[in-house]
């Protein structure tokens, strides 16, 4: 399809905003200042201020000092981004792409839109009879690229500008409408260059050795040779589903058909183009105005409509429906390449990489009352707590090896719990130990095996660890807090329990 | 009348085999699938230890259940070969994971799920044994009643994963519908005289229940990678001097 693009220019549009605030100034000469270097200089003027010879720039004793009568307001930081932004939003009725173009304008992305306001003419006349009836003063025009519609905006005549025909256009507008720096546009007129038409025929390479690369590529980006990016300010998510009911929804079994029916549009579209989604979103839209949404996360891509609405099905419950929900959209907010020999290569082979078992997890995760799924890896520490990580996500490879050369408890307890020793001399094992009231008496130990903090990651002591039995067969951890010492009483602690 | 004899005796044994497979044990054709738990296999049901069943092991303190652990680490190790994948689901973070290496099970082959309530432990459990990818789940419960055991069976003879409860001194132990019902408690270590330390890991292992089997009671160690079955310790000493001896 065609592009065509359509830039709003607000000229006035900080004191317009005043003015609609304070309707006395709109025929007065009112001008913004802001303090520089002790001196009040003027950062906006209105019309009628700009008539009477005010300008940007000026300070403002001088001003009043031909102007008598003119009005000053303090200039606030940033009111224009924040203005363009409301504008820009309210703009979203006209076309889904809209972008802010600092410091006074909108660009708007229009390809396909015009004709739902029967052409571009009475799309422009619209928009620009919308906006002037809110007070600002604005001028708009359509072209096939972005740096055309700018520069008809602001300096041409004729405000829709035929894709293809952007040349003609141009060519008697001032360089100025090129988006050039200011020391540019100055060196042009210098050099006698006052339209466009003057040098556009130019070799770029001569151009861009007199006045940069910015000149060059400005005149490709106003012919439309070269795209420009826009930032949208409500960004579309490529990947959207919309169902609107003809009457509102409010059981869970509508919920369900509704959003089965989206499932199935999305994972076609998604599948037929080799991808999965990772994150989806369904969003209702009520009859009161108000929206509901709830989430999914899978582990790993898929278009599954079956195992999707396994994972819809634990959050349908949380839908609150009043009085009905009248549109459904679901949306999949993060989307990625699925490999479908991958998936038959694995189907079937049990392993970490099995898709009903990441389809498992998937679920297990969705469910509230599930704190975590993980895969422990080995780390490189000797202090036991620290001795193993979670994996970062549930495929991680395995990259070092679990040391087994030493004892170590089956079950470990996550505070070490104290207890009451008997012990000969020191280095030695106890022989024998108290906890939770009962008695036991060690017949085999091994040990010490002095395990040291890592001192760099908390302070704290050292702990010498023994392997004992007691005369029943049952096999604990024991350890000593630090160093043996007259002077100090000795710190025993159960750490775990062995198989 | 000795030709007789033989076909009375067949006929008993095919007799018995139909019993079981009209009660939904199945029985597999050869014998090689063993788990290496020695003579505590010929207690199941054709002398085979009910791979895809869900097997109780109850513990009644704190000792018991990290000899469970080790018990069950002993039985993973069988069950999930070099890439089969476990799933631990509990509501304490109790298990030290690097210990399981030493029952021949890599501590990254198993998922751990963390659960806030006791009650969606059940929820996970029948979830994950429904799912085919896995070769096995254990599951740390307290409570557990025949209506639920019951569901859980239902899933594992679907899937055929194997499904091992760790109950954890509970209040009540009701009949259940599980293959079969164990109870590991340690026992003292033994070591070749005069060495110091404490020996390879021990156990008394109770089969308290085994659907269509016989219950007993042994004596296991694990060493070097595998289930040895342990003489009552007179017995040991005995050979142990008789090897002497002979040496």
């Amino acid at each position: 399809m065609e592009k065509r693009f359509a830039s709003i220019w607000f000229p006035y549009l900080t004191t317009d905003r005043h003015a609609i605030r304070q309707p006395g100034l709109r025929n007065v000469p009112f001008v913004l200042a802001t303090p520089v270097h002790g001196r009040m200089v003027i950062t906006e003027a209105n019309a009628a201020a700009e008539a009477k010879g005010v300008t940007r720039g000026m300070v403002v004793a001088d001003a009043k000092a031909c102007l008598p009568g003119l009005e000053v307001a303090n200039a606030r930081e940033g009111l224009a981004e924040r203005l363009l932004r409301i504008l820009g939003l309210w703009c979203i009725r006209y076309t889904p792409v809209v972008a802010v173009d600092l410091p006074d304008g909108l660009i708007l992305d229009i390809s396909g839109c015009a004709h739902l306001w029967k052409g571009e003419k009475p799309y422009i006349n619209e928009i620009t009879a919308k906006l002037r009836k809110r007070g600002f003063h604005v001028r708009m025009a359509i072209a096939g690229a972005i740096g055309a519609a700018w520069a008809v905006a602001r300096f041409g005549k004729d405000p829709i500008v035929e894709s293809g025909r952007e040349t003609d256009a141009l060519m008697p507008l001032p360089p100025a409408a090129l988006r050039l720096e200011p020391g540019v546009v100055d060196r042009l007129h210098k050099l006698g260059l006052r339209t466009i038409g003057s040098f556009l025929h130019m070799p770029s390479s001569a151009l861009r050795r007199r006045f940069g690369e910015g000149l060059p590529l400005r005149l490709r980006q106003a012919l439309g040779r070269e795209d420009e990016p826009i930032l949208p300010l409500r960004p579309v998510p490529p990947y959207v589903e919309r169902l609107p009911c003809l009457e509102p929804i409010r059981t869970a079994v509508g919920i369900e058909i509704a959003l089965k029916n989206l499932l199935e549009l999305l994972c076609r579209r998604l599948s037929g183009e080799g991808k999965g989604l990772r994150i989806a979103t369904l969003i209702g839209c009520r009859v009161d105005g108000k929206t509901v949404q709830v989430g999914i996360t899978t582990s790993r891509a898929t278009a599954s409509v079956p195992h999707l609405m396994k994972l819809f099905a634990l959050k349908v419950p949380d839908i609150e429906p009043a009085l009905g929900i009248e549109l459904f959209v679901l949306e999949a907010g993060k989307v990625e390449e699925v490999d479908p020999v991958q998936e038959a290569l694995w189907g079937g082979v049990p392993g970490l990489e099995d898709t009903a078992l990441s389809e498992l997890i998937d679920r297990l995760k969705g469910r509230t009352g599930v704190r975590a799924v993980y895969r422990y890896l080995p780390d490189e520490h000797h202090w036991p707590e620290r001795s193993f990580r979670e994996a970062s996500f549930i495929t991680e490879k395995l990259s070092g090896f679990w040391r087994s050369d030493r004892p170590r408890p089956t079950r470990l307890l996550a505070v070490p719990e104290p207890i009451e020793v008997t012990a000969p001399i020191p280095d030695y094992p106890p022989m024998l130990f108290r906890h939770r009231g009962e008695a036991h008496p060690i017949k085999k130990a091994d040990g010490p095996e002095r395990i040291e903090r890592e001192w760099w990651m908390d302070p704290g002591e050292h702990r010498d660890y023994y392997y004992v039995e007691d005369d029943k067969g049952r096999r604990y951890w024991l350890y000593r807090s630090g160093h043996y010492g007259n002077d100090r009483p000795q710190r025993w602690f159960l750490h775990g329990f062995f198989a | 009348m000795e030709v007789k004899k033989e076909n009375k005796l067949e006929t008993v044994n095919r007799l018995k085999q139909d019993l079981l497979r009209w009660q939904g044990v199945a029985l597999p054709e050869s014998h090689t699938e063993r788990v290496g738990l020695g003579p505590v296999e010929e207690a199941f049901p054709g002398a085979v230890f009910p791979t895809f069943g869900v097997h109780e092991f109850i513990s009644r303190s704190r000792e018991e259940s990290a000899a469970t652990s080790g018990f069950m680490g002993g039985l993973l190790s069988r069950l999930m070969g070099s890439d089969g994948v476990c799933l631990w689901i509990s509501t304490s973070k109790l298990l030290f994971p690097p210990s399981v290496r030493a029952f021949g099970v890599s501590p990254d082959r198993i998922i751990f799920v963390d659960i806030a309530r006791e009650r969606d432990v059940l929820w996970a459990t029948e979830e994950a044994l429904k799912c085919s990818g896995l070769t096995a789940v254990v599951a740390e419960l307290q409570e557990m009643d025949f209506v639920q055991s019951r569901r859980l069976q239902l899933a594992v003879e679907k899937s055929r994963v194997s499904g091992l409860i760790l109950r954890c001194m509970p209040r009540v132990i009701g009949s259940t519908a599980c293959a079969a019902r164990w109870r590991i408690r340690s026992l003292p270590s033994v070591l070749a005289e005069g060495l110091p330390g404490v020996g390879f890991p021990r156990w008394e292992v109770e089969l308290l229940k085994v659907r269509n089997g016989n219950p007993g009671c042994w004596q296991l160690e694990w060493s070097e990678g595998r289930f040895v079955p342990v003489m009552p310790a007179e017995q040991a000493r005995g050979r142990f001097i008789q090897m002497q001896k002979i040496s």
